[in-house]
């Protein structure tokens, strides 16, 4: 075991940190503005990579699906805000977790009926194929475009909450929904948008991750016990935490495939069991809304 | 007061009953006089996950069985009698694969169950066939199946396992001398195929320089490639199956790894390559039971692919599939030949059967059940390279049967 | 989530004849459920069904105790069902133990886990708590997968198959489907009256006072911690239960019995059938069975009417089938 492949791993599991953060982010803006458990996630994520998939088709641009995906799932996800989510405002915090949970069922289901049971084959796009010398081994071009990609998601949400007078009125709005709403601020616009790009956002990670893991109907699967375990370690609404615990998970899960592979799973749930005992309100996070 | 509670308790049960449950009450009211009928209907249950990854694989197990039964009641039933295939959803899941045995064993009053397609599913049919001495065609590719801890004398398994496979493929690919690390998924069937490859390496003379395994339907494979990588072997078996080999595969080529060794698999699904780019598995060579491109040389898959085409129009079988038909048909001579369905009578006959329906003679093992038939070697063709849709393999080879790559009856723990 | 309070219902001063009903209905639901349970393997399509229906009705009821009882949304209960279920298994399949201790066995094993589990999850709160439970489960489900010399791993556990039950004196041919399902009435029948004992004692009383308002019944000096730790093992044991019987009912131990989506299912049949009402837990499961068996017959996409139905029930009838009919009576 060489020092450059302790250092190639090591690169690898930040890069992986990076796919995992775009993977969890979706989940960990709408929990952190609205309060939601959205278990539609990963539902949420492969109908994304469906319609970069179906974009990529009419247009035959993988740049237009990464750009129009989103949009359209984006509304797609506004929709859902009104017309399911909306009526249970006011109900128990379990209700939208429960909302969201049959609507996975259904998305999935439906996806099977739109465009089979069977996997779609996804190309990396010609531009982005292809190897890159990082001096300690050789990493494929895509995965560094996905790392350039999530960054620039993440500084443009920065930017946005941070620098723009609609970030102060959507972090104000989460910390305290009546007193925006006796200021006049219409709450439930902002909640709408804050949904739809939550969801767009989930969609933009579907169509990143479909050229590396396939487009299938259960690949979300997975992918929302990734986005549970990166947004519960980080605490949950935070996210800083989305990105230190991506970057945490993604090292733990690189090293440990370096000594005992077969645990690469189990050591995500394993980590998250721990912080939890810790810090029961993950690294980042406040303590639980609505109590 | 309580009285009228009751009553209607009863009657809200009652009437969700008559609406979903008609079929199945009827069925088991009526049994006891068909049950004596001379010309009882064949009945064959028949689970397989319709919903679910492999829904594909499924609906092709399905169409060939459906053909396979045609094909007999259109030469007028086996042994005067009609027969009948009653599918069933098994969701992929054991539980509801054993509910779904029972039910088929309790309320439809099966002859006999052929069917599923995951390990898990085939054990969990097996061991409620066993207990209830029912006949079970297994057409799920295992090892623990023919291994005495499971074995029922009602089971016979149709498919391939990963031991003949991999023997059969390790002959076509390994080199004395080559140098092959694995990737393994870390469940029994990832074993099964490490180990019967590793028995093949050894024989063969070539050497293994690394063995990883990775979790079962792991999505990202990047942080395992480095070590492969740095192992710098000639031959990348990768021994896992469905999506995680489609991931696998698509991951390890993103890394450059085809320009740096040979990929081989135990197993290449029709319907799996379908779901992934040419490019991608272009190269990779691997096992399968049955091909269509088989209709070239062997004259009853030609007779097979122009039944199933003029029964689905056009369209062709593929390998799980395959194993509907020849499972279906194997049992179906076996109960001609003895005019019956009595179990014992159907096992003996199995035990001595030879038949030809698809791919070329087969037998049923005695000590195991195992189906001794031959295997092919394909390699997945470049989108250049292929003439059709389904243009998608290469045949490299076509083993014949041979007990020789089976593991030996005593190896097993049978007594010989 | 609304919630029907049968004690509510229960204690409700004579607004008419209907309020007297149903506290009638409520002291005798233990022998009305049994009976209902009687008459359910004749009018379903099959007996196996039946079995699941009881299996998957007690596991809702153990369930409901938490989550419709206690107001804890818990996301990792396949956990016990599936500790009971494979502790059953492998004390029959690899030590030879007969199936009463083995049951026994399963049970403990269940209550240790839950004990494990709960200690950990009750640190946390609200929504926090259903993702801890989330979590826990799937390092249980993780665990049992590379464990397989144990479990079976993602084969399963197989080889315990009981064929007869022994009692001192005779045995029943456990094959039989009509045997086995009154057998296991007969074990689910004593955990349901279990369960409505708990429900009548102080207790039971506790354990709404904390899902009504956690802060008043702490301030009313009750210890709430431990009150809920109580109510989550309790659960666990019950689910514990379901699964020793569902390892018996189907001789094997499937690994998807631990994944979350089993979990997940019985959130929906409780929820479904009523949470928070003794009857709702059972009417959801087989409400949800009974879909699940006949929509899958006639179409392979039986998940999205199941979903759309799910999400209506959460929409406009959040009291599910059972508490939706009560309150439908009592405005009457």
């Amino acid at each position: 075991m060489t020092v450059q492949l302790i250092a190639m791993q090591l690169f690898s599991g930040l890069a992986l940190g990076a796919v995992l953060i775009m993977v969890a982010l979706g989940l960990s803006i709408i929990f952190g503005m609205l309060g939601i458990v959205n278990f539609a996630h990963g539902a949420l994520f492969m109908v994304g990579a469906y319609a970069g998939l179906y974009v990529a088709g009419l247009t035959g641009s993988f740049w237009w699906a990464l750009v129009l995906a989103p949009v359209l799932i984006g509304l797609f996800g506004m929709l859902i805000e009104r017309f399911l989510i909306r009526p249970l405002y006011g109900r128990s915090p379990d209700d939208p977790l429960l909302l969201t949970f049959g609507l996975g069922y259904v998305l999935v289901e439906a996806v099977r009926i739109l465009f089979g049971t069977d996997g779609i084959p996804f190309s990396t796009p010609a531009a982005l194929r292809g190897v890159v010398n990082l001096g300690i081994g050789f990493f494929p071009l895509y995965r560094l475009f996905v790392i350039g990609v999530v960054c620039t998601v993440l500084l443009l949400l920065w930017i946005g909450l941070e620098k723009t007078k609609f970030g102060l009125i959507v972090r104000a709005g989460s910390a305290d929904p009546l007193i925006m709403r006796v200021l006049g601020v219409d709450i439930s616009k902002l909640w709408l948008v804050v949904f739809g790009i939550g969801v767009g956002i989930t969609a933009l990670g579907g169509v990143l991750a479909a050229p590396m893991r396939n487009v299938s109907p259960e690949m979300g699967t997975l992918v929302l016990a990734e986005a549970f375990v990166v947004t519960v370690i980080g605490g949950m609404g935070s996210l800083a935490g989305a990105v230190v615990a991506g970057l945490i998970v993604g090292v733990a899960v690189s090293m440990t495939s370096l000594f005992a592979p077969e645990m690469a799973t189990i050591v995500m749930f394993a980590l998250m069991a721990l912080i939890l005992l810790v810090r029961p309100n993950g690294l980042y996070g406040r303590a639980a809304p609505g109590l | 007061m309580t009285k009228g509670i009751e009553k209607l308790a009863l009657r809200q049960i009652s009437r969700r009953a008559a609406i979903l449950g008609l079929a199945g009450t009827a069925g088991v009211l009526s049994m006891p006089w068909i049950a004596r009928a001379q010309a009882e209907t064949i009945r064959i249950g028949f689970p397989t996950p319709l919903t679910g990854p492999f829904a594909a694989e499924a609906n092709d197990q399905v169409r060939s069985a459906q053909l396979a039964v045609k094909l007999a009641n259109d030469k007028g039933g086996i042994a005067g009698r009609k027969v009948e295939l009653l599918v069933r959803d098994d969701k992929l899941n054991a539980g509801e694969a054993a509910t779904r045995t029972l039910e088929l064993i309790e309320k439809d009053k099966v002859h006999a169950v052929v069917g599923a397609l995951s390990s898990a599913v085939q054990l969990a049919v097996n061991e409620v066939t066993r207990a209830r001495n029912m006949l079970y065609i297994s057409i799920s590719q295992s090892d623990t199946i023919n291994e005495i801890k499971d074995f029922s004398p009602y089971t016979f398994h149709e498919a391939l396992n990963p031991t003949m496979t991999t023997a059969v493929v390790a002959k076509h690919t390994f080199k004395k001398g080559s140098k092959v690390v694995y990737l393994v998924a870390d469940y029994a069937y990832g074993h099964e195929m490490l180990r019967g490859f590793k028995r093949a390496a050894k024989e063969i003379g070539a050497e293994t320089v690394g063995e990883i395994l990775h979790p079962f339907g792991a999505a990202d494979y990047s942080t395992f490639i480095p070590t492969i990588l740095s192992l710098k072997p000639d031959i990348l078996c990768i021994c896992n199956f469905g999506r995680d080999q489609a991931n696998s595969i698509k991951q390890a080529v993103d890394f450059g790894v085809k320009d740096m060794m040979k990929i081989v698999v135990p197993v290449l699904l029709h319907n799996q390559r379908l779901a992934v780019d040419p490019e991608v598995f272009e190269g990779v060579v691997g096992g399968a039971n049955y091909y269509w491109g088989l209709e070239a040389t062997v004259p009853f898959a030609k007779a097979f692919n122009d039944a199933f085409r003029a029964m689905y129009k056009g369209a062709i079988p593929t390998d799980y599939g395959a194993y509907g038909y020849t499972g279906v048909a194997s049992l179906l001579m076996a109960i001609e030949k003895v005019g019956g369905t009595e179990p014992q009578k159907v096992i003996a006959a199995l035990e001595t059967l030879k038949y030809d329906v698809a791919k070329g003679e087969q037998s049923y093992r005695k000590c195991d059940h195992q189906s001794v038939q031959s295997v092919l070697v394909l390699e997945s063709k470049a989108k250049s390279a292929m003439k059709s849709d389904a243009d998608l393999f290469k045949i490299i080879a076509n083993e014949p049967a041979s007990e020789g790559v089976l593991r030996s009856c005593s190896e097993l723990g049978f007594k010989s | 989530m609304s919630i029907v309070r049968d004690a509510e219902i229960a204690a409700t001063p004579t607004r008419g004849g209907f309020a007297t009903l149903f506290s009638n209905v409520n002291r005798w639901r233990v022998p009305l459920s049994v009976l209902a349970l009687c008459i359910l393997p004749w009018i379903l399509p099959s007996q196996a069904l039946a079995v699941n229906v009881l299996i998957y009705g007690l596991v809702a009821v153990g369930y409901n105790l938490l989550f419709g009882y206690t107001g804890l949304l818990s996301f990792g209960h396949a956990a016990f069902f599936g500790a009971g279920a494979y502790a059953t298994g492998i004390a029959i399949g690899a030590f030879g133990v007969n199936w009463f201790a083995a049951m026994l066995i399963g049970l403990a094993v269940a209550a240790v886990l839950s004990v494990i589990m709960g200690v950990l999850a009750i640190r946390t709160r609200g929504i926090y708590f259903s993702m801890v439970t989330l979590a826990l489960s799937q390092l249980v489900y993780y665990s049992a997968l590379q464990a397989s010399s144990w479990t079976g791993g993602e084969n399963g556990l197989r080889g315990f198959t009981v064929s007869v039950l022994n009692f001192p004196g005779f045995s029943l041919n456990f094959l039989d489907p009509m045997i086995k399902y009154y057998a296991i009435m007969v074990i689910v029948a004593l955990a349901l009256w279990f369960v409505s004992r708990v429900l009548n004692s102080p207790f039971g009383a506790v354990i709404e006072a904390i899902r009504e308002n956690e802060t008043r019944a702490r301030a009313c000096g009750y210890d709430v911690e431990r009150t809920k730790l109580l109510s989550f093992v309790l659960s666990g044991i019950l689910c514990g239960l379901a699964g020793t019987l569902s390892a018996m009912h189907l001789s094997i131990v499937p690994l998807d019995s631990l994944h979350y989506h089993t979990s997940g299912l019985i959130v929906m049949m409780t929820l479904l059938g009523g949470a928070g009402s003794f009857f709702g837990p059972f009417v959801g499961a087989l409400a949800f069975l009974s879909m699940e068996d006949v929509f899958s017959l006639w179409t392979s996409n039986w998940q999205l009417i199941v979903g759309v139905i799910f999400i209506l029930f959460v929409l406009y009838l959040p009291k599910g089938i059972w508490g939706t009919l009560i309150s439908w009576w009592k405005s009457r």
